[in-house]
């Protein structure tokens, strides 16, 4: 269609061709209701019912009942968050969420700490995790829940949720995590990382937009945030997306039977872009680059003395879309809370950018966008009037 | 938000970029920490601006309204050049996104304060008035929600 470089697979996925396949008849041809009790209705339940066993044995959940269907990443995220805390009429307690979690889980944590809960957000070290100790020093014996993202989506570290879930557990609070990133990319298995709650999207997976799921460990309790018909055994209210999910499911299949390959692929092209880009720019650093863990797909720098959004619609006329960390990329005032959490100076956090690799990139697509970097850094670099003071300044810091 | 075809133009083309090493009048306004730093240069003759140039750190609206300030202010007198508004900037470009308003009063600003620093340079009153953003703790988004913002978007 267009010769577009797509490196921005942590945003969002193309809908696999085979996925798309997989949803068409239920568009047309099998339209039924799948809460209706004749025959197009059962065949609907049976799609969705053949869809939920497939999620819940990818991400090893013992029972197809543990897994409801939502809209995507951020309703199952609020769902966790406000559904668990305010599970069987609670309306007080304390919530710890960590400083990088998505806005789909500080939002409605933020919302907790206005109706009648404390909310504690917890800062990941500079390596870009959280860690188990910090953890344990925030538990409260009154804390009810804890979420921290499995992978996080900027900088791509992985946390250790089964040490963390551990330790809470040890305090008797509930463990949620936000798994949008890590589904599908690597091995993920609800029952070893000992979760209570995890959230899922189908759009980062080559599924379609608007699909999503939460997994919920039998015998935990939700208040439900979505209330009406009582579908999902009354855990989510709504007409289910029978499309939807068979795609998100079927695009999570494809990704099981291709990870095993995927994955070095996938690091092999990181480590490539990794090693070019910080070679061919002077001053440029891959953030979190400590991390104990990272994913294969997200490798995010800091390019100091340009400004992100800048760098991003120069790359966009070549043809490459990215992404960037800079405030006025955002729409907001601050550059991203995520490089601010991990202690990356605010000045360079405005010259971050974000590169996410997936299904359909290749080594040329790395190379040609280290290339069409270049100049452009130093395009913007040589109309920055700071620059020299910049440079002085990193050159003072590595002495 | 979308930026005007005319703001692509000018972020992709930027006129006037540069600093004069002969310059009569030096204006640096802007913080790093908040993402926008802009510096104008300014030769004057006859109380007219003969030439320009600038370097901007900032987004692709921050480069743009540079630019476009930059020729807007060649060839005007001081008076003229001060009396250049956030609005007409915004107005010069078909238009800035509300959230990219403050970019050009980083432009207007570094303007006035090239202008000034000739002037006082040369035993003059200054023109130009307050200038908030040549302050090292100014915060450029802190007027992000005034209704000129909301009137020139």
């Amino acid at each position: 269609m267009d010769t577009t470089v797509y490196l921005d697979y942590a945003a969002t996925t193309p809908t696999d061709q085979r996925v798309v396949e997989a949803m068409l008849p239920f568009f047309t041809e099998r339209y039924g209701n799948a809460n209706s009790l004749y025959r197009l209705g059962r065949d609907a339940a049976r799609a969705l019912e053949g869809a939920r066993e497939q999620v819940a044995s990818s991400i090893g959940a013992a029972a197809p009942e543990e897994v409801f269907f939502t809209s995507g990443g951020t309703e199952s995220d609020n769902t966790a968050l406000i559904g668990l805390a305010t599970a069987g009429g609670r309306s007080s307690g304390h919530v710890i969420v960590s400083e990088f979690e998505h806005h789909a889980v500080l939002e409605p944590a933020a919302w907790l700490g206005k109706h009648g809960f404390e909310v504690t957000e917890l800062a990941p070290r500079p390596d870009g995790a959280v860690h188990p100790d910090d953890l344990a020093a925030a538990l409260r014996d009154d804390t009810v829940l804890v979420s921290v993202m499995h992978g996080n989506n900027e900088i791509g570290t992985v946390q250790p949720i089964a040490e963390l879930a551990r330790v809470t557990h040890e305090r008797g609070a509930l463990f949620h995590t936000d798994a949008a990133q890590t589904l599908g990319k690597i091995d993920l298995d609800v029952v070893a990382l000992g979760v209570d709650a995890a959230s899922f999207s189908g759009h980062k997976v080559y599924g379609p937009k608007g699909t999503g799921a939460l997994y919920l460990k039998r015998g935990v309790r939700l208040a439900p945030y979505l209330m009406g018909g009582g579908q999902e055994s009354r855990r989510r209210s709504g007409t289910q997306n029978v499309a939807g999910n068979v795609g998100f499911a079927t695009a999570l299949a494809l990704m099981d039977a291709e990870r095993q390959a995927e994955v070095p692929r996938l690091t092999a092209l990181r480590d490539r872009l990794v090693e070019r880009l910080t070679g061919a720019i002077e001053f440029a650093q891959l953030n979190a680059a400590d991390a104990p863990e990272r994913l294969p797909h997200i490798a995010n720098f800091v390019i100091p003395g340009v400004e992100g959004e800048a760098m991003l619609l120069h790359l966009d006329a070549a043809g490459i879309a990215v992404s960037t960390g800079s405030a006025c990329s955002s729409g907001s005032l601050k550059p991203s809370h995520v490089l601010l959490s991990i202690g990356c100076p605010v000045e360079f956090a405005h010259g971050s950018l974000r590169v996410s690799l997936g299904r359909f990139t290749t080594e040329a697509n790395v190379d040609y966008l280290v290339e069409q970097l270049v100049p452009i850094v130093d395009r913007l670099r040589s109309m920055n009037p700071l620059y020299a003071k910049t440079v002085a300044a990193l050159r003072g810091a590595t002495h | 938000m979308i930026y005007s075809d005319k703001v692509m133009e000018h972020f992709g083309n930027p006129r006037n970029v540069g600093v004069l090493d002969d310059a009569d009048g030096i204006g640096e306004v802007g913080n790093p920490v908040c993402g926008d730093v802009m510096k104008i240069t300014i030769k004057v003759d006859d109380d007219r601006i003969e030439d320009i140039r600038f370097q901007t750190l900032g987004c692709g609206a921050a480069i743009a309204t540079s630019s476009i300030v930059t020729e807007m202010a060649k060839g005007m007198t001081l008076e003229e050049a001060v009396a250049i508004t956030k609005n007409q900037v915004a107005e010069e470009l078909d238009g800035l996104p509300p959230a990219k308003m403050h970019c050009s009063v980083l432009a207007t600003d570094g303007l006035k304060v090239a202008v000034d620093d000739y002037l006082v340079k040369h035993g003059r009153e200054p023109i130009a008035g307050e200038v908030k953003s040549a302050d090292p703790d100014f915060d450029p988004h802190e007027d992000e929600d005034d209704h000129d913002a909301e009137a020139a978007s």
